[in-house]
């Protein structure tokens, strides 16, 4: 998949010109990556155990929401975001417990959930943008040079803590093999005593409160909280882990995978835009990248 | 067999010329050798019983017959003509029919619409089905069955059992055939309905359609059979007239040959009680496996016996009766039972005892990751030096720990699965079909093993198995579980084949 996005990049470093690899440009994309990247992380995981989770973009708008009215309610901003990630972690949890108890497939559940969430994020907002006082939440992902020796936005520090975490996980934990092994054989997984539930609760959960922080992202990009936002968000997220090398059928997928997928999108996306090529052409491109990597990918296990 | 008479002239002269002749067929899947040169002939108006233990190669080389199965070698004829069907459409063209134990209907279709499925009479140029076509053949189908009172258009999923069955045979002649294979046909049927069966048998064999009917029963052979065939190990133990052969000869040939140096047998002294049933229903189960001691379970497929060791495991739940391990007593989840010291194999390898995506060590240390680092962590390298001890132990064929499951022969993915419960070094081994479908060596060394780990004096197994000569040759005592009953495990001593298989497939007369 790396391999994927230097060859993307490279076309459009030759279309544009070398003005595509500097730093700014280079930031830019970064910035405009890391709130499907840090979504798409949790879904990396949901995805390795087999499941899927269709209510992140709900999820994200949810939390753009209860940002900006913990705000309203003088909390610090440091609360606000806790809070925002927190409602993302009951709502993950809720999606696990369905799941589980009821027996319904991740789709449906999730189906349903997406709608759920959406509906409440709207009437916690009435339905209107809400608009947040200014604190250092909406310099998340603004570029501050004033020395202080960071170089990027905090955002995207936060977001390569986070998937070295996410990686780790996966592979050095308990957890991360009970992941792969759910998502490879279900029932081997409980013939081996893997906790099947309490595990598929604890990664919706996790999934949960990492699309809330990249709503948290989301809200620091737009200074309100939203309920409309991130109307199908989702299928970005989706897209970047199964063109990171994910299967939809599970025990498969990868961190470095996903963000790679992920970038192969922002580059994609912000190529074409300074090659002024119009939208359409953009979309055209990646969807046929997403089709191409999983075919690819067939055909390479296949051969093996 | 040692009569001076040939039974096949016997049946010759009797029943007319060969209708169907399958000549040295052969057939492996990977390293397991199937069928290795089998003859099979059936005449015209003749009932063929086809028997053999579990694995004898019944199964493969009715298959093969279906078109379902390619044979990598032999000559097969049909009325005298080569027959090598492509594919099951073209058997059944052929003539050549199928009822299989699994009713294979659409329940969600009416009668007519089973019987013609996949060869809908249609008119006019855009291949309108013909529903008066449709429901005159299924009806004359039905009517040569005897059986005009099963309307065409019911709801097949609605239909009795056994009336099923007979939607299926319908579709098996409404369209010619000539070779009819019943595979277990009585499985699922009333007494009642099994004797109406046999005068349905006898019926379609005078209209000159040559059956070949195969069954665990013995004495189901013996009351519709003209003639029977023996399978065993994947070849051909014998044959005969079913009229002068007693049913024990017939047992006799499927049990076969002598006992062998398969099976070590170390000291084994019995300790102290580690799995205790009582009265476990499902199964009926009431049974205790010491330390030091193999017990076994006999039984035909479909008998319960999976469903007991499931139960036990924790894997479906108990309805009633107390199951005691070790200490500890009661129910309880799978993930209890690895605690508890106790770790099963699955007779299932493929869907349930391994993730194939995943690597060998991943597999082999999946229920007890704990001991691979320190917290919450799992070492890979902790994970694979613990794979590649059991790895040379058990002599595993493979690439090395990080190898993908999928990738390795049956019999090397099998003792992967073993292998699971060695590193978890569980103290009562519960085996489901341990030898399933793996190759000699591979099962020499898995009986080795079990011996080896019980005769230790602090390992229990409890075994289940189809294959007789292993249960007999493995286990201290064996227990017998017919039509969802456990019986009485007695010493192994009190055991052979032919009594075993008797118990095992003891009858509806007896129940």
């Amino acid at each position: 998949m790396l391999a994927g996005l230097v060859v993307v990049a490279l076309i459009f470093g030759a279309l544009i010109g070398p003005q595509f690899f500097r730093a700014a440009n280079l930031e830019l994309m970064a910035r405009q990556t890391v709130i499907v990247c840090v979504a798409a992380l949790g879904m990396t995981m949901v995805i390795v155990s087999g499941g899927i989770d269709l209510s992140v973009g709900s999820v994200v708008a949810l939390s753009t929401v209860v940002t900006a009215l913990i705000l309203n309610r003088h909390a610090g901003p440091a609360v606000s975001a806790v809070g925002a990630i927190v409602a993302g972690a009951l709502c993950g949890a809720a999606n696990g417990l369905l799941i589980t108890q009821l027996r319904v497939v991740p789709f449906i559940v999730t189906l349903g959930t997406m709608l759920l969430v959406r509906g409440a994020a709207k009437g916690l907002a009435d339905e209107r943008r809400i608009e947040a006082p200014i604190t250092w939440l909406n310099n998340l992902l603004r570029t501050v040079r004033d020395g202080s020796g960071l170089l990027l936005p905090t955002g995207i520090w936060l977001t390569v803590a986070l998937a070295i975490v996410v990686a780790l996980t996966l592979r050095y934990t308990r957890f991360g093999r009970h992941l792969f092994a759910i998502g490879s054989s279900e029932r081997t997984a409980r013939l081996c005593g893997v906790r099947i539930n309490r595990t598929k609760v604890a990664v919706y959960a996790v999934a949960g409160a990492c699309a809330a922080l990249a709503g948290v992202m989301e809200f620091s990009k737009l200074s309100v909280g939203d309920p409309t936002v991130a109307v199908g968000l989702e299928l970005d997220v989706i897209a970047a882990v199964i063109i990171g090398g994910g299967s939809l059928s599970g025990g498969k997928g990868s961190v470095v995978g996903t963000i790679a997928g992920a970038a192969i999108m922002a580059v994609i996306q912000i190529g074409c835009s300074q090659q002024g090529l119009p939208n359409w052409v953009q979309q055209i491109v990646t969807g046929s990248i997403i089709v191409g990597a999983v075919a690819l990918d067939r055909w390479r296990s296949s051969q093996s | 067999m040692a009569e001076p008479i040939d039974p096949l002239e016997v049946a010759a002269q009797a029943f007319g010329p060969a209708l169907l002749e399958m000549r040295g067929v052969r057939k492996s899947f990977a390293a397991t050798v199937a069928l290795d040169g089998v003859d099979l002939v059936v005449r015209e108006r003749e009932v063929c019983g086809l028997v053999g233990q579990n694995g004898a190669g019944k199964s493969t080389l009715m298959a093969i017959l279906a078109g379902a199965l390619k044979p990598d070698a032999g000559v097969m004829r049909l009325g005298g003509a080569p027959y090598a069907p492509r594919d099951p459409l073209d058997a059944r063209q052929a003539g050549v029919a199928m009822i299989y134990q699994e009713l294979s209907l659409a329940p969600h279709l009416t009668a007519m619409e089973n019987i013609v499925l996949g060869v809908e009479p249609t008119r006019g140029p855009l291949a309108i089905v013909d529903r008066e076509r449709m429901r005159r053949t299924a009806e004359a189908a039905l009517a040569e069955l005897g059986h005009a009172d099963i309307a065409s258009d019911a709801i097949v999923g609605n239909l009795p059992l056994a009336a099923q069955q007979l939607v299926e045979i319908a579709r098996a002649i409404a369209f010619g055939c000539r070779v009819l294979v019943l595979d277990e046909p009585t499985s699922s049927l009333t007494h009642a309905d099994v004797r109406k069966l046999f005068d349905r048998i006898g019926r379609l064999k005078r209209q000159g359609i040559a059956i070949v009917y195969i069954s665990h029963f013995i004495e189901e052979v013996k009351a519709v059979s003209d003639r029977f065939v023996v399978l065993r190990d994947g070849r051909n133990a014998g044959d005969g007239v079913t009229s002068t052969t007693r049913a024990e000869e017939i047992v006799g040939l499927m049990v076969g040959r002598a006992f062998d140096e398969l099976y070590p047998r170390g000291v084994r002294t019995p300790g102290d009680p580690v799995l205790e049933l009582d009265a476990v229903v499902p199964g009926a189960a009431t049974l205790t496996l010491r330390r030091g001691e193999v017990v076994g379970i006999a039984g035909l497929l479909g008998a319960g016996r999976t469903r007991l060791l499931r139960t036990i495991f924790g894997l479906e739940p108990v309805k009633s009766g107390r199951i005691g391990v070790g200490v500890y007593s009661g129910p309880a989840a799978p993930h209890e039972r690895w605690r508890q010291g106790m770790g099963m194999l699955s007779e299932d390898r493929i869907g349930e005892g391994l993730a194939r995506g995943l690597s060998i060590a991943d597999n082999m240390t999946l229920s007890r990751l704990e001991s691979l680092g320190p917290a919450f962590a799992v070492l890979p390298s902790r994970q694979d030096a613990a794979a590649t001890r059991w790895i040379d132990r058990l002599a595993i064929r493979c690439a090395g720990p990080r190898q993908a499951v999928a990738e390795l022969s049956g019999g090397n993915q099998q003792k992967v699965a073993v292998g699971r419960l060695l590193h978890h070094d569980v103290d009562v081994l519960v085996l489901d079909e341990p030898t399933k479908g793996i190759d000699v060596a591979s099962k020499a060394q898995i009986y080795k093993l079990i011996d080896e780990l019980v005769s230790g004096g602090q390992k229990a197994v409890l075994l289940v198995s189809s294959y007789l000569p292993e249960l007999l040759g493995v286990c201290d005592r064996i227990a017998v579980m017919a039509r969802g009953r456990l019986g009485a495990a007695r010493d192994v001593a009190e055991w052979n084949e032919h009594s075993l298989l008797m118990e095992a497939s003891r009858t509806r007369a007896a129940s």
